[in-house]
């Protein structure tokens, strides 16, 4: 160490004393720097900040409107749907009560058809039955003095005979019948028999039998 | 350029000093441009050209230049402007980026191979950027208050008992008018300036140690300083982007202070 080594070619000034050539050259290249960015770069970054933000704004948007649509379409779906439903469910009761009404009118109307054809009956029923009373009346008296006078005409003897007498009585009845249906006029088997009882009438009998006959 | 650091050799070993960052002129005697300078105007050009290209065909989705260039303008618009001012301070973002770029690269410059000088350490770079922060942020404040509402309120802010202005006045007019300006310059100024004074000694004195001093213990140190300057470079990369970000944060918090009712 003989002596302190000179390092550095230029005296030693303080480090806090500004160098007004520096400062000059500092300004001017700052100004310059600053302005060329400011005209040339910042907007034309802040241009691209925009687009960009617009254009995922306007993504957004898009996907917001879509959104919407897909809501108020489901919103309709629903809608219609529950509106089909009701109309459904109106159509339902609407069938229930058509149905009810239907069962009902058909019950009343058979329930009139059943009267009417009960009445119908009734009165066809009724009828006959007056045909059948008069029928019978007229010839139940006509039946009865000729069994009388037949029973009557007829010796008493026996038993047998009596028999005979009623039961060719009642094959004469039922030929009767046949001839009645032949519409044969008269009665032979019966016009040889003589009454035996007098208190059967002949004459009334044959009257009787005439109008039966006829 | 490296010419101004003339290393005698066999004399022993000098700690650089403030020399270190006296340049002589760079284009020989009777020139005045220095290498501080040349850094300063092919650093302002070096970002003019850059952003120039990132901006040149700006699309939708952005190339890699674009995508650089619009992160870093967006960092300050988002991360310092529209934080520390809110809205109102997209009007400023223009001179808060470029501020940034400026500074950033002139700090960067101190770790940039063969350049490897960072001009903030030259006060002069530091403080006029201190004095347009500082004459930009008085200048909104005057504008929105008038000068006397301006001073009022820096001097005299409302809810505090009178006696305290005796006190307050003062040091609120210093701390906003010169504080501030010469914390700015300070700050950056002497971050710079002791960040490549270390990088300096520990690559010229690991040189020594190995070249001159010799020896085993010579080299074995001397390349333990050599490795420890590659670390501290890039620790001193991380400060140098550190400071000219807290270089723009502040002057975006001066100016939003400016735009705020209350100080």
């Amino acid at each position: 160490m003989t002596g302190p080594v000179l390092w550095w070619a230029v005296e030693e000034p303080s480090p806090l004393a500004p160098e007004p050539a520096e400062i000059v050259i500092g300004l001017i290249a700052f100004t310059l720097l600053f302005l060329f960015l400011k005209a040339k770069v910042y907007p034309i970054f802040e241009k691209t900040f925009a687009e960009r933000t617009a254009a995922i704004e306007g993504g957004i948007a898009k996907a917001e409107k879509a959104q919407a649509e897909a809501a108020e379409a489901l919103e309709k779906y629903n809608a219609q749907l529950a509106e089909a439903r009701n109309e459904a469910g109106r159509i339902r009761t609407e069938a229930q009560t058509q149905r009810a009404e239907i069962v009902e009118e058909a019950k009343a109307e058979a329930r009139t058809e059943a009267k009417r054809i009960l009445d119908a009956a009734q009165s066809q029923i009724e009828s006959e039955r007056q045909q059948a009373l008069t029928e019978l009346r007229r010839e139940v008296g006509g039946l009865a003095v000729d069994l009388a006078s037949r029973v009557v005409g007829e010796s008493l003897e026996d038993e047998a005979r009596q028999r005979r007498t009623v039961e060719r009585f009642l094959d004469d009845l039922e030929g009767r019948e046949d001839a009645q249906a032949a519409a044969l006029p008269g009665r032979p088997a019966s016009a040889g028999r003589k009454p035996r009882r007098p208190e059967g009438g002949a004459g009334l009998l044959r009257v009787d039998r005439k109008r039966v006959d006829r | 350029m490296s010419s101004s650091v003339l290393a005698v050799e066999g004399e022993g070993f000098v700690s650089p000093g403030p020399g270190t960052f006296v340049y002589p002129p760079a284009f020989g005697e009777g020139t005045f441009v220095t290498k501080p300078m040349l850094i300063v105007i092919l650093g302002s050009l070096a970002v003019a050209v850059f952003f120039f290209l990132a901006a040149r065909r700006a699309a939708m989705v952005p190339g890699k230049t674009q995508f650089v260039g619009e992160s870093l303008y967006g960092f300050v618009r988002n991360s310092i402007a529209l934080d520390a001012i809110g809205k109102p301070g997209l009007k400023y973002v223009p001179y808060l980026a470029t501020v940034f770029f400026f500074l950033a690269t002139l700090n960067i410059s101190g770790i940039l191979p063969l350049v490897q000088f960072p001009a903030t350490s030259r006060i002069a770079i530091p403080l006029f950027l201190a004095v347009i922060s500082c004459i930009l942020f008085n200048a909104i404040g005057i504008k929105r208050e008038g000068l006397g509402g301006y001073f009022k309120n820096m001097m005299f802010p409302s809810g505090i008992p009178w006696p305290v202005y005796i006190l307050l006045a003062p040091i609120e007019f210093v701390s906003t008018i010169i504080i501030r300006p010469l914390t700015l310059t300070l700050r950056l100024t002497f971050n710079m300036f002791a960040g490549h004074l270390v990088l300096v000694l520990f690559i010229l004195g690991g040189e020594y140690l190995i070249f001159e001093y010799s020896g085993v213990v010579g080299i074995a140190a001397g390349t333990v300083a050599l490795l420890g300057s590659l670390v501290l470079t890039a620790f001193e990369g991380f400060v140098q982007l550190l400071q000219a970000y807290v270089f723009t944060l502040l002057s975006a918090l001066y100016i939003g202070g400016a735009l705020q009712d209350e100080h």
